[in-house]
């Protein structure tokens, strides 16, 4: 069983860090670091789940995840949506444009991981 | 037999003896004791030159042909005098308080000193009172023919006798009418040989009344009886004819431009109306009191005589040469007076409103002096005196002398009647416009020059029968006597009507459509409600200004200090000791150009004009205006620095509002990106570190992980190095450390701290330019370097990428320009914002702050930092101040 999580992220590090958690646990984790392209990909190769940061270069997650639900093959697409930001304008945004979950950076590791098997049911 | 040689000798006696009277008045007057000369009995005198040799003689001859209608030429004055007092006091207030010099000028003053309706109204009299003088002329020549005839040696040519009286009248109208210049000075001379000349001719009549009463008739008894059996008492006489004839009479009593002269220019005191209102009638009364009986003896005794020479030819018939002389004397005065006072009237008009202006306007500029002005101005009423009188003598010999007086009479009053629309309206109607008098004037006068002057003119009359009686080319609505086909009116009336109610719906249509200028509004404002001021005339009692009433005007406009500064200034000018200068022409033309920029030109103009020339408003009521003005102005200026300040305020605090909504929302902007750029490195930091406690990791991924925390460490505290100096930076806070410098090793110490190595970025450099000395902070000029140039060695795209450090000594300023693509216009806007970082952040490895810290930096230095763009590669530019403006901002950061 492929479970594969798409994590759209564009810091290094974090990328580094939350790939090393997550395939440690057994996921297969594909990253993506651009905004403009990322809906192409996430339609190219559906993922079980997308990990999106909210501020990307070339378009915000938020614009991201507005199309991504409007789009029928996507639109149950388990999202769960990372911003630095961490204002409660931005949780709101998120949850009403159809996030399925929300998470504040830093985050810990077994938070993530706990809703990373949540949502993907696995 | 008194004959024509011993008729002339009286004649010239009698014009000696008025020399002497004419003299003697002059004298007492300028010595003084005119007292008498100033009762209003001599004022009540002098208006019987109403009575001309027309009424002299020519009122028998209308008895003799219509009857009583003569009447009317005495009714109409009479009514005026003591029904319309009211009127004549507010023209004689007027008058006086304006220093209203004759008819034409009274109408071109109401209207806004208009020398349009001056040229016009002038132009209405002449043309309408020369016929008039001519008559005169006319009478003395008939009268000197009456005694000729019965032929005792000298022959009478009636134009030679014309010519000479002519001539005599002028000279004696010269020499006591333009004694002096400004006509508002009274004529002393000649209204006292018009008030004997008045007693001699209300005597000769009253005379020659009582001879043919009582020596002739047979007492009063039995004269009655002969008038009731006489043609004059079964006359039918016209009601359309009486009333408008007397109306006619009583318009002419304002309008004549003699009788404007004695009743307002002549008069001394406003309360001479009073005694006038009634003696005056009474006068006339006496006058016309034996017309009847002589007109009924003379068509008894004399019935193919002329009847308007029975007052001579009844005493000579008789044998009486003594009343016959003395009724001649009184023919003669009544002549010699009007055609004196209508000269003196006709020649003020005609220099002040035709001849000075033309020469005012075809002088020489700068040529004129005071003096000359005077000089000119008394040879052109000299020359215009003579000129009307010539005109007179033209028109008698042109015409041919047959007319009956009384027609020409009837011409001139219609004539001079057309200034009555305008005359009323400009005392008693502030909307009265300069437009709507000037359209009712011609209108009028052209209408009259049609239906009358021309048809009368020359015996024949100028306009031939055929026009008479079809109209100018057979258009018979243009008849002179018919227009409109109002054909079966008497001619008189005729004329009358039309001119007078054309006129007058001109006068008022045009006034109601056009708006009066202000000088205009001013002058109607004055005449209108002439006795709502103060009254009487101000303290001028001279044309010109004195520079302290100028002063006092000045400064009730301009300022107290401002019109001192000024008159001081010119009275330096000048050369005079004190602060008032001489009030010569160029002083004032100065003056008005100060004023005119208070006030506008033209009431500056005026306001001069009126001030120096004295002639139209008093000195009180300027006064009064310039007040108003500068109260006006005063607070006007003070309702728009209000509003200015209103307006200031609003602004101040629509950008005070805008600048907190902005900063609101920078500062929500700037936390957000904070907590992001704070949130970022801790995420990675925190992940890795929960990575290592759980342990189980190969040796050479814990070593990663723990560099990785460290440059996230390293990054955090950059960026709070960052924000701590932006934020010491912005509040202006922190030391500069100012120092005198080589810019060389500014730009050594940055590459050393910016850790570039050669093959990452190749430096250009110029270290011979750089050997200046600036003044700066070497520390902090020094970070704006390093972070140029780490900017360049992280953002330069080309293969190898090169950068140009450029001392620009021109513009005192440092280029660092790099070969890569540059930046794009549209980003290099915001470059210098906070957070603005472009491309990939982690190159940068900082904030976004660096060039924004760099701005702050450059202007705490006195200079400037700039992104030029569409130079090649990225080029930054900073400007380093001068030195200077550098020390000036360092003496008191360092002192």
């Amino acid at each position: 069983m492929a479970r594969r999580v798409l994590l759209i992220e564009d810091e290094p590090n974090i990328i580094e860090a939350v790939s090393f958690i997550l395939s440690r646990a057994g996921w297969t984790v594909h990253t993506h670091s651009d905004g403009a392209s990322a809906v192409e990909r996430v339609r190219a190769h559906p993922p079980e789940l997308v990990i999106l940061d909210a501020m990307l270069p070339g378009r915000s997650g938020f614009d991201i995840l507005q199309e991504l639900r409007q789009d029928a093959a996507t639109r149950d697409l388990p999202v769960m949506m990372l911003t630095a930001r961490g204002q409660a304008r931005d949780r709101e945004l998120a949850l009403s444009l159809g996030a399925t979950h929300f998470m504040t950076k830093p985050f810990s590791n077994a938070e993530v991981l706990d809703r990373v098997r949540d949502l993907a049911g696995g | 037999m008194l004959g024509f040689n011993g008729l002339i000798g009286i004649a010239l006696v009698y014009v000696v003896f008025l020399f002497g009277v004419a003299f003697a008045a002059e004298r007492r007057a300028a010595t003084g004791r005119d007292g008498w000369l100033r009762s209003p009995w001599t004022y009540t005198l002098s208006l019987s030159i109403y009575c001309t040799a027309w009424t002299f003689y020519g009122a028998v001859g209308y008895a003799a042909r219509s009857g009583l209608e003569y009447l009317t030429i005495y009714l109409g004055p009479s009514l005026v005098m003591l029904g319309w007092w009211w009127l004549l006091r507010k023209l004689v207030r007027v008058g006086r308080a304006q220093r209203i010099t004759s008819i034409a000028d009274l109408i071109s003053s109401r209207y806004g000193k208009s020398t349009l309706l001056g040229v016009i109204v002038t132009l209405l009299a002449v043309v309408g009172v020369t016929p008039y003088i001519a008559l005169q002329l006319q009478s003395i020549a008939q009268s000197l023919e009456v005694f000729a005839r019965p032929g005792a040696g000298g022959s009478p040519d009636g134009g030679a006798v014309a010519l000479w009286s002519a001539a005599g009248l002028a000279l004696f109208t010269i020499l006591f009418g333009t004694r002096n210049l400004d006509a508002n000075e009274r004529h002393h001379g000649i209204v006292m040989a018009i008030a004997v000349e008045a007693v001699v001719k209300l005597g000769a009549l009253l005379a020659i009344g009582v001879f043919v009463v009582w020596e002739l008739g047979g007492g009063p008894a039995e004269m009655l009886a002969r008038i009731d059996a006489s043609p004059i008492a079964a006359w039918e006489q016209s009601g359309g004819r009486w009333i408008g004839f007397t109306l006619l009479s009583a318009a002419a009593l304002l309008c004549l431009p003699r009788m404007f002269q004695v009743l307002v220019v002549e008069n001394a005191d406003e309360a001479h109306l009073g005694t006038a209102s009634w003696a005056f009638p009474l006068y006339l009364l006496l006058m016309s009191l034996f017309v009847v009986p002589i007109a009924v003896m003379g068509l008894e005794r004399l019935p193919t005589g002329n009847p308007d020479m029975f007052v001579l030819t009844l005493p000579l018939s008789e044998g009486r040469d003594g009343l016959a002389a003395w009724a001649f004397l009184g023919g003669f005065s009544s002549a010699a007076s009007m055609v004196m006072v209508a000269t003196i009237a006709l020649a003020t008009m005609v220099s002040n409103h035709i001849v000075v202006p033309l020469w005012l306007r075809a002088r020489v500029p700068g040529a004129v002096m005071s003096g000359d002005v005077r000089a000119v101005v008394l040879t052109a009423r000299r020359v215009s005196i003579i000129g009307v009188l010539g005109f007179g003598y033209l028109y008698f010999r042109l015409s041919g002398g047959g007319t009956a007086l009384a027609a020409i009479g009837l011409v001139a009053f219609v004539g001079v009647v057309q200034v009555l629309p305008a005359l009323l309206g400009g005392l008693f109607w502030r909307g009265a416009t300069r437009s709507g008098a000037a359209a009712g004037l011609v209108i009028g006068f052209a209408v009259w020059l049609w239906t009358m002057f021309l048809p009368s003119v020359g015996g024949g009359g100028a306009i031939s029968a055929q026009v008479l009686a079809e109209g100018p080319f057979g258009l018979e609505w243009l008849r002179p006597q018919a227009l409109l086909g109002t054909g079966g009116l008497d001619p008189v009336l005729h004329a009358a009507l039309w001119s007078l109610a054309l006129n007058a719906g001109a006068f008022v249509a045009v006034s109601l459509m056009s708006f009066p200028g202000p000088v205009e509004r001013l002058q109607g404002a004055q005449f209108v409600g002439v006795f709502d001021q103060s009254g009487g005339p101000g303290p001028w009692s001279r044309g010109g200004a004195d520079a302290e009433t100028l002063l006092v005007m000045a400064q009730r406009i301009l300022g107290a200090t401002e019109a001192q500064a000024i008159f001081a200034r010119a009275a330096r000018v000048q050369g005079r000791p004190g602060a008032l200068p001489e009030v010569t022409p160029d002083f004032i033309r100065g003056l008005e150009r100060e004023l005119a920029g208070s006030v506008g030109a033209a009431t500056a103009h005026a306001m001069i004009g009126q001030l120096t020339g004295g002639v139209s408003v008093t000195v009180e009521e300027l006064i009064a205006v310039a007040d108003e003005t500068a109260q006006i102005v005063e607070y006007s200026g003070r309702l728009e620095q209000k509003s200015a300040e209103l307006e200031r305020t609003a602004l101040a605090l629509r950008d005070a509002n805008a600048q907190l909504t902005a900063l609101s929302v920078q500062k929500d902007g700037f936390l957000s990106q904070v907590s992001h750029e704070l949130r970022t490195p801790m995420t990675s930091i925190r992940a890795f570190a929960e990575i290592l406690r759980e342990g189980g990791l190969k040796e050479e991924e814990r070593h990663r992980f723990a560099s990785i925390i460290g440059d996230e460490a390293a990054r955090l505290t950059r960026l709070l190095d960052d924000l701590l100096d932006l934020s010491v930076l912005e509040a202006g806070q922190g030391r500069l450390d100012w120092r005198r410098v080589e810019l060389g090793k500014v730009i050594d110490r940055a590459l050393a701290a910016a850790l570039v190595e050669p093959e990452a970025l190749r430096l250009v450099r110029d270290r011979a330019a750089e050997a200046v000395e600036i003044e700066t902070d070497p520390d902090r000029l020094a970070q704006v370097f390093i972070n140029l140039v780490t900017n360049a060695r992280k953002y330069c795209d080309a293969p190898r990428p090169e950068l140009r450090i450029e001392w620009r000594p021109d513009l005192n300023a440092v280029d660092f320009i790099d070969n890569g693509s540059g930046i794009p216009a549209e980003q290099g806007r915001v470059i210098f914002e906070k957070f603005s970082r472009l491309g990939d952040p982690h190159k940068s490895g900082g904030a976004g702050l660096g060039l924004a810290i760099c701005r702050e930096i450059m202007t705490r230095l006195g200079g400037a930092i700039r992104h030029l763009p569409g130079s090649g590669g990225t080029t930054f530019r900073v400007e380093l101040p001068r030195a200077d403006m550098a020390l000036a901002i360092a003496q008191p950061a360092s002192g």
